[in-house]
Formats: C-alpha cells, sequence, structure tokens
C-alpha cells in the first residue's frame, strides 16, 4: 500500500499537459492527493450521508404524523427505542457527516488553493489521511445502526449516565460505535484544519495580502481554528466516557462518584463554537455569491472580518446557554445571559452588510443567487428565536420543546441544505465543467424552500404550546394530543415527503447537466477570484506550474466606475 | 420599579396553553418582550432585503454603484441599528434577569406544602406530605405519575433521580429543572388554576422517554383535602381518628 | 516532488513549523479538558489524597528527569542539523528515544506494580484520571518516538533536516505536560 502511495506522489508532480499520471480507475481516485478529488470525496460522501439523514427524518416523521404505522420503505413500525435511535443518529449525521464535511471540508478542500492561487494543500498526504479517517468513522457510524441491540439511543448531546451505562441505553456496542465514529471524525476535521489553516497563512500568492482574501476562505479557516480550539476539551471527554462505558470508570456516573454536569460542560464548550463552525463557512458562500449576482463590492471588508472574529471569541463564552435548567448554578445563568444576546451583535452586523451590500446592485436571480438570498432570509428566523432562547428566563418554558427544535433547524437548514446548494450550484460549472440547468434548478429551489417554512412553521408553533423533543408519540399527553396539534404534525411530515421528492429534481439536474449540459467557460459567471482564471474543471495543479497567478487586488472590484468592464479579476494588472 | 417591570406581565400566548402558575405570566411577558423587540429588527431588515431585491434588478444600461463601506454616510446605516441592537440587548438581559432571579434564584419561605418528585426510568414517583404537612412521616402519600396539588399554595419540590438524568416539566406552570442522579434540588411554584394537566419528562432518558408522562392535578381546599383523607395510607392512619372527612 | 504551495512562505515562517505550533495549540486544548476537568473533581473531593498518597512520587521525579533529559538531547539534535550535521543529529534523536523508552520502560513497571496492588483505573475517580491523562501522555511519547524514528532515519541520510526542529517542538511539548502532571497527579497529596 505504502509502495503504490509514494508511487503517486511521483505522478502528482507537476505536468505540463493535462493528462493524468499514475494508477488509474478506482485507485487512483483512492490515493489521489490532489485537493479537488479529495474535495468531490467529501462532497459526495456528504451526499450520501444527507440521504440517510433525510430517510431518518422522514421515517420519524412519519411516525409523528401517523402514530405506529409502518413507515413504507422502512421495516415496519417505528418502536421507542428505534425513534430515539433515528433522531440521534439524524441529529449526529446531520451535523457532523453532512454539514461539517460538506462546508467545510468539501468546499474548504476545493476553495482554498484555488481561491489562495496555490496549486495544492501544503500537506497533501495529510489531506489524504483526513479523507481517509473520515471515510473510516463514517463506516463505523453507519456500522453503529445495525449492531446488535440497535444504534445509539440517547441523542446527539449524549448525557451521560445514560450514554455511560449500558443497563440505562440498553445499546452497548451502539453507544461505544457511536462516540468512536464521532471521536474519529474530529481527528478527521483536525487534520483537515491544519491543512487549512497553513495554507493560507503560507501559500497564498504572491501579492495577495490578507485583506484580498475572499471572504469564503476566511471564514473556512476561521471555522478551523474555532473548531481546533473548542474539540479539544470534548476528545478529552470522549475519552472518559469510552472508559466508563467500556472499563467502568466513573467520570461521569454518579453511581460510582462522578459528575454528570462535566460532560454537558464539557459538550457545549464544543457545541456551541460548533454551530458557527458550520455557520461561517455557509455565511462565506453566500457573500461570494451576493456579491457576484449583484455585481457589487462587498460592503465593508474589514468589518467583516472583525464580526467573524468577534463572534468565534465570544462563541467560547456562551455555552451554559443549553444548560440553564439543567442544574447548574443559577448564578451562572445571568452571566451566559449577557453573553448569549451580545453575540446577537457582531452576528446582527453581518446580517445587515449583507443587505447593504445589495443596496443599489445589479441584481440578476440566478440560482445560486436565489439560494443565498433565501439563506439571508430563513437564517434571519433562525438567528432572532434564538434570543428568545438566550434569556434565561424564557428559556425555562422553552427549554427542550419544539421552539428549540424550530430554532435550530432555521439555522441549520439554511446553513447545511440551503447555504450547501447554494455554493453547488455556483461552484458546479467550475467542479465538473457543464453549466446546470436553470430552469430545473429553480424548480427545486421552489420546491425545497416552500416546504422547508411549512415543515418548521407548525415547529414553532408546537413548541410554544409546550410540545417537548425526542417523543415517539404525543398521543399519550391529553394536551398534545388533540387534533390541532396532530393536524399540524401531519402539515410538517407532508411538506417534508414533497421536499424530498423535489431532490430528485436536482440529482436528475445533476446528472443532465453533467452529461449533456452546456460547456462551461472559465469564468461564467464574470466572477473576480481566482478560481474563475483557471479551466473549468481546473487541471491537476490548478494552472500551469510557470503561469501561477499573481494577485493585484481584492475580489470583490464590481462595477469600478471608468471601467469598461463590470469586473475586474484579481490577477489582472490593469 | 416594579410598576416598570409589571408591563412584562402578560398571557400572550394563553390560546396555545394555559396560564397555570403565579410565575407563568411572568415568563410569558418576557417572551412577549422579546417577540416585540425581536420582531421588529426582524420585520425591519426583511423589509429592507427584499426592498433592495425588488429594487436594484439588473437592467439594461444600468449599472451597480461601487461602494465600498468606507463612506461615512453609508457606514452609519450598519453602526447605528448595530448599536441599537445592543441596547436592546440590555433591556431583554434587564428583564430576563428579574424573571430569572425570582424563579430559579429565590425560594420563597414559608411554603404550604413540600412535595417530592423523583424520576426514574420511566416513571414519575410523587411523594406527598399527607395530611402534617411534613416530608418523610408515616402519612406521606406515594403515588406513581399522578401528582396531587392544592390550588393558590406556595409548594417547594424536591427533586430526586434515581438512575440518569430527566426533567420535571409542567408546561402549564412553565416550569422546568432537570433531575440529577446523587443530588436533591429544590424549586418552587403556586399553582392559579385547577384542573389536569401534563407532566412531560423533558430530558431524554431512554427507550422510554417518550411515555414518562404523568398528570398533576390542582384541585381546591375541599378536594385537596379528600384526596388526601381517601389515599393516606392505612399504617398511618391513628387507629382512634375517625373515617375520612369527617374530623 | 512537493507542490509549490508548500514551498511559499507568505508568513515568513516555514510551513512545516507553523503546522507543528496548531498541531500543538489542538494538544493543549485537549489536555487542558482533561486537567481541567481533574481539578475541578480534585477540589471537590478531597478524600482523592489518600489514593494520591500511593503514587511513588519517586519513581515520577526519576521519569521527569529523564523526559527532560531528552528534551536536551532533542535540543543538540536540533542543533547539529542546524550545522547541517545529519549524523549527528541523528545520533541525539536515537538518544532521546532512547529517554522515551526509558520513560516507558518505568512507567510499566510502576502501573504494573500499582495494578497488581488493586489500584486499578476503576478504584475510584483519582485512579480514573491517573491512568487517562497519564496513559494520553504515554501515548503521546510513544508516538513522539515513532515519528522521530523516522526523522532521525532521514536525517541519517542527510535528508529533511529542517524535521529536525519540527519533532524537537512536538517532544518539549509532550515534556512541558509531564511538567503539569507531575504535580498534579504525584505531588500533591
Ligand atoms: C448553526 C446553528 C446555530 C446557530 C447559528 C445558532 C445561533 C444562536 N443560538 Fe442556537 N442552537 C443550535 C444551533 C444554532 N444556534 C442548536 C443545534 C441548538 C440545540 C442543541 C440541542 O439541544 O440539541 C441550539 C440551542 C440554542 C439554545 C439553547 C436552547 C435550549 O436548549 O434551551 C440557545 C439559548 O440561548 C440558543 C441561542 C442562540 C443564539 C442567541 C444564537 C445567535 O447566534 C443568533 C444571532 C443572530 C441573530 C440575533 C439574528 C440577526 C440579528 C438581527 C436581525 C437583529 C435583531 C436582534 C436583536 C435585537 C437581538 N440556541
Ligand atoms: C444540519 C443539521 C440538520 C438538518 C439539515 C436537519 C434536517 C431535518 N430535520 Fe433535524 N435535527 C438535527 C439537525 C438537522 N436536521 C439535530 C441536531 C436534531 C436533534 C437530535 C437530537 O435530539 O438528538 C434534529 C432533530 C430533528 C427532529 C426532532 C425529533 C425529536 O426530537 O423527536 C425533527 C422532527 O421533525 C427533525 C426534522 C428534520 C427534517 C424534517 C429535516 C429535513 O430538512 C431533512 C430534509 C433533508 C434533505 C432534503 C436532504 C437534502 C440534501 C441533499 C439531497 C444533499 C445535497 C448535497 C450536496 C449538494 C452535497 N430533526
Ligand atoms: Cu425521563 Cu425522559
Ligand atoms: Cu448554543
Amino acid at each position: 500500500m505504502s509502495e503504490l502511495a509514494v508511487d503517486l506522489t511521483h505522478g502528482d508532480a507537476h505536468h505540463d499537459d493535462h493528462a493524468d499520471h499514475g494508477p488509474q480507475g478506482w485507485l487512483k481516485y483512492l490515493w489521489s492527493t490532489d485537493h479537488k478529488v479529495i474535495a468531490m470525496q467529501y462532497m459526495f460522501t456528504g451526499m450520501f450521508m444527507a440521504l440517510i439523514g433525510g430517510f431518518m427524518a422522514y421515517v420519524f416523521r412519519m411516525q409523528l404524523a401517523f402514530p405506529g404505522i409502518e413507515v413504507p420503505g422502512y421495516f415496519g413500525s417505528v418502536s421507542p427505542g428505534e425513534y430515539n435511535a433515528l433522531v440521534t443518529n439524524h441529529g449526529t449525521i446531520m451535523i457532523f457527516w453532512v454539514a461539517m464535511p460538506v462546508l467545510l471540508a468539501a468546499f474548504g478542500n476545493y476553495l482554498i488553493p484555488l481561491m489562495v492561487g496555490a496549486d495544492d494543500m501544503v500537506f497533501p498526504k495529510i489531506n489524504r489521511l483526513s479523507f481517509q479517517v473520515f471515510f473510516v468513522s463514517t463506516i463505523v457510524i453507519l456500522a453503529s445502526l445495525v449492531v446488535e441491540g440497535g444504534g445509539f439511543a440517547g441523542a446527539w448531546t449524549a448525557y451521560p449516565p445514560l450514554s455511560a451505562d449500558s443497563t440505562y441505553n440498553l445499546t452497548p456496542l451502539g453507544s461505544t460505535l457511536w462516540l468512536i465514529g464521532v471521536g474519529l471524525e474530529f481527528v478527521a476535521f483536525l487534520l483537515g484544519g491544519i491543512n487549512f489553516i497553513t495554507t493560507l497563512m503560507n501559500s497564498r500568492a504572491p501579492g495577495m495580502r490578507a485583506f484580498d482574501v475572499p471572504i469564503v476562505v476566511w471564514m473556512i479557516v476561521v471555522a478551523s481554528i474555532l473548531f481546533m480550539l473548542s474539540v479539544g476539551p470534548l476528545l478529552a471527554g470522549a475519552i472518559m466516557l469510552l472508559f466508563d462505558q467500556t472499563l467502568g470508570t466513573g467520570f461521569f456516573n454518579p453511581a460510582t462518584g462522578g459528575d454528570p454536569i462535566l460532560w454537558q460542560h464539557l459538550f457545549w464548550f464544543f457545541g456551541h463554537p460548533e454551530v458557527y463552525v458550520v455557520l461561517l463557512p455557509a455565511m462565506g458562500v453566500v457573500i461570494e455569491i451576493i456579491t457576484t449576482f449583484a455585481r457589487k463590492k462587498l460592503f465593508a471588508y474589514r468589518t467583516v472580518i472583525f464580526t467573524i472574529v468577534a463572534t468565534g471569541v465570544l462563541s467560547f463564552f456562551v455555552w451554559a446557554h443549553h444548560q440553564f435548567v439543567a442544574g447548574i448554578d443559577p448564578r451562572m445563568a445571568n452571566i451566559f445571559t449577557v453573553t448569549t444576546l451580545l453575540i446577537s451583535v457582531p452576528i446582527a452586523e453581518l446580517c445587515f452588510i449583507y443587505i447593504a451590500t445589495l443596496y443599489r446592485g445589479s441584481i440578476t436571480l440566478s440560482t445560486p443567487m436565489l439560494w443565498g438570498l433565501a439563506f439571508v432570509a430563513e437564517f434571519l428566523i433562525g438567528g432572532v428565536t434564538g434570543i428568545f432562547l438566550g434569556a434565561a428566563g424564557a428559556d425555562i418554558y422553552f427549554h427542550d420543546t419544539y421552539f428549540v427544535l424550530a430554532h435550530f433547524h432555521y439555522t441549520f437548514f439554511p446553513i447545511a441544505i440551503i447555504g450547501t446548494f447554494a455554493a453547488f450550484t455556483y461552484w458546479f460549472p467550475k467542479m465538473f465543467g457543464k453549466m446546470m440547468s436553470e430552469r430545473l434548478g429553480k424548480w427545486h429551489f421552489w420546491f425545497t424552500i416552500i416546504p422547508f417554512n411549512v415543515i418548521f412553521i407548525p415547529l414553532f408553533v408546537l413548541g410554544m404550546g409546550g410540545q417537548h423533543r425526542r417523543i415517539y408519540n404525543y398521543q399519550h399527553f391529553p394536551e398534545l394530543a388533540g387534533d390541532g396539534f396532530q393536524s399540524m404534525r401531519i402539515i410538517a411530515t407532508v411538506a417534508l415527503l414533497v421536499m424530498l421528492a423535489a431532490q430528485f429534481i436536482f440529482f436528475y439536474n445533476c446528472f443532465r447537466s453533467w452529461r449533456a449540459g452546456a460547456k462551461a467557460s472559465k469564468n461564467p459567471w464574470k466572477a473576480n477570484s481566482l478560481e474563475w482564471t483557471t479551466e473549468s474543471p481546473p487541471p491537476h495543479g490548478n494552472w500551469r506550474p510557470d503561469r501561477m497567478p499573481v494577485v493585484y487586488r481584492g475580489p470583490y472590484e464590481y462595477s469600478v466606475p471608468g471601467r469598461e468592464k463590470d469586473y475586474w479579476p484579481q490577477n489582472e494588472p490593469k | 420599579m416594579n410598576g416598570f417591570f409589571e408591563l412584562f406581565h402578560s398571557e400572550w400566548f394563553a390560546p396555545l396553553i394555559e396560564v397555570g402558575s403565579s410565575y407563568a405570566a411572568e415568563i410569558d411577558g418576557l417572551i412577549a418582550l422579546v417577540l416585540v423587540v425581536v420582531g421588529f429588527w426582524f420585520l425591519a431588515a426583511q423589509y429592507m432585503f427584499f426592498r433592495f431585491i425588488l429594487k436594484y434588478r439588473a437592467r439594461p444600461g444600468r449599472r451597480a454603484d461601487y461602494i465600498s463601506g468606507k463612506e461615512k454616510h453609508l457606514k452609519r446605516w450598519i453602526t447605528i441599528p448595530h448599536l441599537c441592537v445592543l441596547a436592546f440587548d440590555v433591556l431583554i438581559v434587564v428583564v430576563s434577569f428579574r424573571v430569572w432571579i425570582d424563579i430559579k434564584m429565590t425560594l420563597p419561605e414559608n411554603p404550604d406544602g413540600v412535595i417530592r418528585v423523583i424520576g426514574q426510568q420511566w416513571a414519575w414517583t410523587f411523594q406527598h406530605p399527607g395530611d402534617d404537612g411534613e416530608l418523610d412521616t408515616l402519612d406521606d402519600i406515594f403515588t406513581v405519575d399522578e401528582l396531587h396539588v392544592q390550588n393558590d399554595q406556595l409548594y417547594h419540590f424536591i427533586l430526586e433521580s434515581t438512575d440518569v438524568l430527566h426533567s420535571f416539566s409542567v408546561p402549564v406552570w412553565r416550569i422546568k429543572q432537570d433531575a440529577i442522579p446523587g443530588r436533591s434540588i429544590t424549586g418552587w411554584f403556586r399553582p392559579t388554576k385547577t384542573g389536569e394537566f401534563d407532566v412531560q419528562c423533558a430530558e431524554i432518558c431512554g427507550f422510554g422517554h417518550g411515555v414518562m408522562a404523568a398528570r398533576v392535578w390542582v384541585e381546591d381546599a375541599d378536594a385537596h383535602a379528600s384526596w388526601i383523607a381517601a389515599n393516606t395510607p392505612l399504617a398511618a392512619a391513628p387507629s382512634s381518628s375517625p373515617a375520612p372527612g369527617v374530623q | 516532488m512537493r507542490p509549490i504551495a508548500t514551498t511559499r512562505a507568505a508568513t515568513g515562517t516555514a510551513t512545516g513549523k507553523l503546522a507543528v505550533w496548531w498541531v500543538l495549540a489542538s494538544e493543549v486544548v485537549i489536555f487542558g479538558g482533561l486537567l481541567a476537568s481533574y481539578v475541578m473533581f480534585r477540589l471537590g473531593h478531597p478524600e482523592w489524597a489518600d489514593a494520591a498518597a500511593v503514587t511513588n512520587t519517586y519513581i515520577g521525579a526519576f521519569n521527569t528527569w529523564v523526559l527532560l533529559t531528552s528534551s536536551l538531547t532533542a535540543v543538540l539534535a536540533h542543533q547539529a542539523a542546524e550545522r547541517g550535521d545529519g549524523k549527528r543529529a541523528a545520533r541525539w534523536l536515537y538518544c532521546t528515544i532512547l529517554g522515551a523508552a526509558t520513560f516507558i520502560g518505568v512507567k510499566t513497571y510502576e502501573w504494573w506494580y500499582e495494578i497488581s496492588h488493586g489500584y486499578t483505573i476503576t478504584s475510584n475517580g483519582f485512579w480514573a484520571f491517573y491512568y487517562s491523562a497519564a496513559g494520553l501522555h504515554a501515548f503521546h511519547v510513544i508516538a513522539g518516538a515513532v515519528i522521530m524514528a523516522f526523522v532521525a532515519r532521514d536525517a541519517a541520510r542527510g535528508r529533511e533536516l529542517h524535521r529536525v526542529e519540527l519533532i524537537g517542538i512536538y517532544w518539549h511539548f509532550v515534556d512541558i505536560v509531564w511538567i503539569f502532571l507531575f504535580p498534579l497527579l504525584y505531588i500533591a497529596k
């Protein structure tokens, strides 16, 4: 194996032509160190996992709408234990195997070298190792679903003692594999993050100063740093939890002298920064798209950088807002209310900047732009509902209700699904060399966005009505069993079915464009950043070694007065 | 000062869920305040957003303006709202503090009753003080998934768990507190509405989390007294005392 | 062939060095989380001192000395590499590996002794932390030594001499972690 790897790195030497060297076929694919190939590997794994996570949502939403039915496509009806396992793994997969690999790893890998004008990541082999570890973690998490006893069912937050002791959770193997899978995934992203950070720091094209870097690269790199600095304690915690599970130590289990709240601190110290880890890349993607399709310079570039740094720093001081009623010292809740509300300030500023960027623009509503704009409109709902939860007094009521659930789906869905589609449709021509169908793209857009709102608006109402999370059948609760509430559940589920069906449009569009789409030029959107100055798709090495780009200005010089063209690529001297 | 906070007592979402305790309206008021403040900014942002999208659509012959965001008269449009958001945050924080301190940081003294709530996989055990009003005496009434309290009385509850985390949640009272094995956590409530209400377990606790449902009966004085009388364990009833209710 | 990306240094610091520092940053928070948890527990459980009294401070001190010495040899290796003397650098690296081996050997004896006297990882909270924290550290020692062997092999042939410094930085980190572990696990009784 290592023989092969060594061979390949030689094969990876810079080409003068665009032909592929080295092993052919799937072997080449598996062992490639090219950042673009690795990006695709992450992306397709993420896409596959999105379908699994979406399927799980389908199964448990069917159970909620029509309790007890045999869910078509699932093995019979959903037992309470299966319900919990489905919810747990839906959350885990959507965050760690969809949002992270697609937004951070796939687009990070694809875009960073191209956008900073480098031919690859600085450590291609570590990059490949990162994907391989990730791939193993994917297999582990999938295996955890089918082992004896079933998948882990203690929620994605894995609070002990439930998660620590199999006499409580009844899934001895499932919970251990789940934990190992998540741990491996973290390691994969640590390896990837080192590449992202150092590539941006050191491998920028000649002439590219810090403030000439496209925002999306900044965002991905800041997100990687946030991840790196927050995940450590949880990794340590995961080791402790693993020992609790397998050896019977007593770190978190009060029965043996441990402290279950400690895990919650470790988890949320990571968990909250984590939500910004996935938020920032999506925010960055949207900036690239909005500036391109509004033909506008980004409003206040430097302020954007300051807001993300402020968000990053603040995000380390808000974690206990998930634990207001968890039995922590009540005085702490007040402190964390302050920090939580404070974090609304930089994020609000960022949202205002998006709006300001549209001001006096020249806006084209292409498919990527629709996704990008939808991100802003929908994320605002998710953001402002966070304020209800951040006020500790109100969170006494809202904690662990569907209001929280709707809050975070209004943040996560825009990020992981809308943001991903935005990025995917925007860079599709670059990645695959073909244009996508605008008509199909718009159908897909509307049939995803409208159902999305129809799913989750009712869930806000249910949450305000006192419906708690992770309950497989509300018929046990007279206050929640009424027809009014049940019909809202049914509406949400039906909307989900529509949305899932709409994804076929997307896959059909991808497939058709890939096979028969119009050929994409180098720069179909007339954008400025460096990835648009090379072929579509870019050859190995991205540019010819003797023609590596040199940078003269920032990436948002659109509609500069006095110039004939309304864009000004970063690498054009004049 | 108190008058100021009275502003934030409301029952605005009573149509969805009843207001059943002394502090429920306080919480609802805070939620209403956040709704108004955040709602205003939300609508303002969405309004500007969609206005710009509609107004500045690409038209032949018109170019976008070149605006860097450094122009003072334009930057204002970001900075001022940004400071306003900060100011409104302070308002929310102040009211939230008030609510939080009332409910979670103060324990009103001299309760009319103390009950113990014990979570375990997957049922709630309630320990009522019985006729003598004291916990841990012979006449305590233990029930499973069934809590009985008297309306308009101040109660303390002692929350415990025997195995994993659970969370004691009575939506109509707007009460929620996690139960932690190995600890007992004390809180309070004062029901203000008679009737029969749901108790949910709000923290995932394993296979049966979804069926960890209990009911609370809030009764007026007479009904509550007769419930106590009817359920006092025989062992505790003094042999000389007459039949329940006669006294 | 390395990608052009690897040969650039926009910050003026070599990429490898930057990367090592970021690796350390992520490691610092891992150990930081573990040790912070331990300290919180320790403050809440004064009775753990009884368990801590069992640990052998002399053995711990000896191992501290071993690690400090091995850090010194790592520095000497770096100096040799700076002068371009790969052979010598490799020799000092082998000395460092010897230090690592000694450390692990002593540790094995120590654990064997403790375990055979009934102090296992499940005995109580102190022992759980003792074995986990020291175990995680030992894992780093072993991993560092293995990587060092590869670096030394290359260095002996005069290749990749800059890596001698990188592994040295990592080694100092492993050393510093121990400097925190030693007082927390052995001295605080
Ligand atoms: C990427 C995902 C993401 C993002 C971006 C956010 C963003 C925020 N979240 Fe959310 N949150 C989650 C994902 C996310 N969250 C998840 C997954 C959970 C639940 C986990 C679980 O329990 O399973 C959760 C839970 C959660 C809780 C705990 C609820 C509970 O369990 O009881 C809280 C409490 O404070 C909270 C607050 C916030 C706040 C204040 C923000 C802020 O960052 C939002 C800031 C943005 C804005 C405010 C909008 C823009 C501003 C304006 C338009 C100006 C007007 C505003 C004001 C006047 C204030 N979130
Ligand atoms: C990124 C995060 C994310 C995403 C996207 C989603 C998406 C969805 N979620 Fe989920 N959810 C969580 C994160 C997420 N969720 C978390 C963290 C929890 C909490 C778990 C817990 O309690 O422990 C949760 C819990 C949760 C519950 C609560 C269950 C309960 O508590 O009882 C419900 C209930 O309705 C729900 C519904 C849905 C639905 C209907 C969708 C739908 O939007 C899904 C639709 C999916 C698709 C339409 C897939 C489309 C994507 C593609 C086709 C791929 C494209 C890819 C590329 C282009 C690369 N989710
Ligand atoms: Cu008990 Cu959930
Ligand atoms: Cu949070």
